[in-house]
């Protein structure tokens, strides 16, 4: 959770004999330890010390390195159905391993266009799956849960299976079940991608896990797309996002919490975006809004 | 409607289909464009272009709108309040012929304030085309422009900052954590502004509370911001919460704020809320925009004009509304619209050019992401050159390290460094609380002092820390 903070002590020490007085410490470090941000790390002057400087650039070339990491479809497949096992009554199918029209890394980089359509086989995929469904009618579902590499396959591989483990509880406490499309994967793929995917699967709704573009001190952040009624075309202001779930940020739990919110509020309303305003602390019945908000931080006492 | 641009050169004639298609190709080469399809299909084309385009009188922009009158909301606001009587000094120029006059000895501080509401940001943006860095850097710089509201922004040989205290999870003593290390930095001036890590009114309410018990425990000559959606911090002003600053991401066109969710009346609207709380002690402008080449392509919604010059639209958006800061955060997008570190800077020296030149508070989120080619070393080259060229104010975070939102930007010593080399001081009011708090002697060279000022220590004391 700190490994910067530590590669930075690390290297500090290695660099002590350079202090020699140049460097002023900062004597509130010890607050590191209500953030990760990169807080009293002293000054030459009024620059970087040199353990900070470099800390900083090894930090980069691991976030850089991360953006290139492909995400293994097969291994994450496994997990999937690993540790959703015991739903494995709402996903009586594998996961359907898709793919956007970028078809690689370079291309997904320079072309996000490519990223938000499936390519051809992919439609084919979904065209088929719906074909075979089709009985007197044709299948409909309440949600598709899409999972996506997006920026960082890192983040997908370690946060998609359980985020989706604590969603899927609650999705079964809900008072009336709920049909759920087939999990999908889509490689080189960003956000608008899941709508093609929900509409393709005649889903009423669609919750997409992607990876947010890395930071230097969390390289595995994922974020949580969430529209009513997709289709090819819609727009960023009718969808919600829920940023950065991973162990060291927002806790599955929460995220859970609130992508449920986002749901039912939609089945509610029957819409999603703006006009879903994200009020979940106001009427989460859970420890989540009892815990709430200290209002006030240790810089102000009470007045 | 125009009837096409064309210029011969030698044996060749390059035709240009119209206003629109002519100030894209002129533009600097940059992914945004190449992915829009507008860009110059080669060096020689762009290069006709720009002398095209230095052809074309200014009056031409009054005449051929880039996006229809009937469709846009911004067209509309740009040619109904387009001032004729601040353009008649320059209406008999061409683009060729303004970038002369800007750069001529004629084009005083002065001077540039009076033709201020005469300019269009197409104007802006068609002659920043046609103008090098160093042009970009020379105009900018002779146009002052202030605002102001517990602290004034932009005075001549003043750097502010943007205290950035983002946490991942809102945590309050995470973000009273940045904000102390930034403070006793010396930074903060312009804004103690927090991206929140969800949309969320009561999240946005806690925050501000969270922000405003600080600067008035501490007394600082600052203002607040949470940067979440306009109609997010109206709810928050009708349900009493200490607003300080109303925020919004805008674009060019209107169908980009559409897809932002907003309009023109909504950012009225909340200004008009704003207003009436009657904050603001040396001033009254209180409006955050933050704006950034490509937010309209992205939104599909460009309307076949180029990146920059939407982006210049959308300060047209922005001095609708007197804003206290406007701040181009030009290197967050990635690279599929500003690819490299060249093409970021060149960016954000128009940017904050065109930005300038219409009379805006500009200021200039020096940053990338970690799937662009860039590094710090760019980002050093951009900020000293902003820093020359006048830049109102930078932004301010710990270790250039943003842990919410995942990308690079100007640290505390960043600033410092800006300062120091440059001879910059921060803004006036803050200036004296820092060295009234004994943070930084203002003694030519910014010293900060060794030790935590008496009310801070007395607050790390009380969680046990040194």
């Amino acid at each position: 959770m700190k490994k910067h903070l530590d590669s930075q002590t690390a290297s500090g020490d290695r660099l002590g004999h350079l202090k020699n007085g140049n460097v002023v410490d900062n004597p509130w470090q010890t607050l590191r330890r209500y953030t990760d941000a990169r807080i009293g790390l002293g000054r030459a002057g009024i620059s970087l010390p040199t353990s900070a400087m470099l800390g900083f650039q090894l930090s980069h070339a691991k976030a850089r390195d991360a953006v290139k990491l492909r995400l293994d479809t097969e291994l994450l497949s496994q997990q999937l159905q690993q540790q959703l096992g015991e739903f494995s009554a709402d996903f009586p199918h594998s996961p359907l391993v898709l793919h956007s029209q970028a078809f690689d890394r370079t291309s997904f980089l320079q072309r996000p266009d490519l990223g938000r359509k499936l390519n051809d086989a992919s439609r084919n995929t979904l065209l088929n799956f719906m074909t075979q469904q089709q009985g007197d009618s044709e299948p409909e579902y309440d949600l598709a849960i899409v999972v996506a590499d997006g920026l960082s396959s890192l983040a997908v591989q370690h946060n998609a299976a359980p985020f989706l483990k604590q969603f899927m509880a609650r999705i079964h406490n809900e008072k009336s079940p709920s049909k759920l499309a087939p999990l999908t994967i889509i490689e080189q793929g960003r956000v608008a991608i899941g709508d093609e995917v929900g509409q393709s699967l005649n889903a009423k709704a669609v919750l997409l896990l992607i990876g947010e573009r890395p930071g230097l001190s969390s390289p595995d952040s994922l974020g949580v797309y969430f529209t009513w009624g997709p289709k090819v075309g819609v727009n960023d202001s009718q969808r919600n996002c829920i940023s950065n779930i991973r162990p060291a940020g927002l806790g599955f739990d929460d995220a859970a919490q609130r992508a449920m919110y986002l749901l039912t509020q939609a089945r509610r309303i029957k819409r999603s975006g703006i006009q879903l305003k994200d009020h979940s602390d106001y009427t989460s019945r859970d420890a989540f809004v009892q815990r709430g908000l200290p209002k006030r931080s240790f810089l102000t006492k009470p007045s | 409607m125009s009837q096409g641009y064309r210029h011969t050169v030698g044996s060749c004639t390059y035709q240009f289909e119209n206003l629109a298609q002519l100030m894209a190709k002129a533009t600097p080469a940059r992914s945004g464009d190449r992915l829009a399809g507008l860009i110059a299909q080669s060096a020689e084309e762009r290069a006709v272009a720009q002398l095209t385009l230095a052809e074309v009188s200014l009056t031409t922009f009054l005449n051929d709108a880039l996006i229809p009158y009937e469709d846009d909301e911004i067209t509309r606001l740009i040619i109904d309040e387009h001032d004729l009587k601040a353009f008649a000094p320059i209406a008999h120029l061409t683009v060729g012929d303004f970038r002369n006059w800007l750069l001529s000895d004629h084009a005083t501080s002065e001077v540039l304030a009076s033709i201020r509401q005469g300019i269009t940001p197409e104007m802006a943006a068609a002659v920043s085309k046609i103008m090098r860095n160093q042009d970009l850097i020379l105009v900018a710089k002779k146009c002052q422009i202030s605002s102001a509201f517990r602290s004034t922004i932009g005075l001549p040989d003043r750097l502010s900052t943007r205290l950035q205290p983002n946490h991942p999870t809102d945590d309050v003593n995470g973000i009273a954590a940045s904000m102390l290390d930034g403070l006793l930095y010396g930074s903060g001036d312009a804004v103690i502004g927090i991206n929140p890590a969800t949309d969320n009114v009561k999240q946005a309410t806690n925050l501000l509370h969270l922000m405003d018990d600080v600067i008035q425990q501490y007394q600082i000559p600052t203002q607040s911001c949470v940067l979440t959606h306009v109609t997010n911090t109206l709810e928050c002003i009708e349900a009493g919460a200490p607003v300080d600053l109303v925020f919004q991401s805008i674009g060019g066109t209107q169908a980009t704020n559409d897809s932002f969710g907003f309009n023109l009346a909504t950012l009225a609207e909340a200004q008009a809320a704003a207003l009436s709380l009657n904050r603001g002690t040396v001033g009254n402008n209180l409006m955050y925009f933050e704006t950034g080449q490509g937010s309209a392509l992205s939104a599909n919604a460009h309307h076949g004009v180029d990146q920059q010059t939407c982006e210049a639209r959308a300060y047209g958006v922005a001095r609708k509304f007197n804003p206290l800061l406007v701040n181009t955060v030009v290197g967050f997008i990635g690279p599929e619209y500003l690819y490299d570190g060249k093409e970021i800077t060149r960016a954000g020296l128009e940017d904050h050019f065109c930005g300038k030149l219409l009379g805006l508070p500009m200021g200039c989120d020096v940053c990338y992401t970690n799937h662009a080619e860039a590094d710090q070393n760019d980002m050093d080259n951009l900020l000293s050159l902003l820093g020359v060229a006048g830049c109102s104010f930078i932004m301010g975070i710990p270790g250039s390290d943003d842990i919410m939102l995942n990308y690079q930007t100007t640290s505390f010593h960043d600033a410092l460094y800006l300062r120091r080399v440059l001879g910059l001081r921060p803004a006036p009011e803050f200036e004296m609380w820092l060295d009234k708090m004994n943070i930084m002697k203002n003694n030519g060279q910014h010293v900060l002092s060794g030790n935590v000022p008496g009310p801070f220590a007395c607050s790390l004391h009380a969680i046990g820390g040194n």
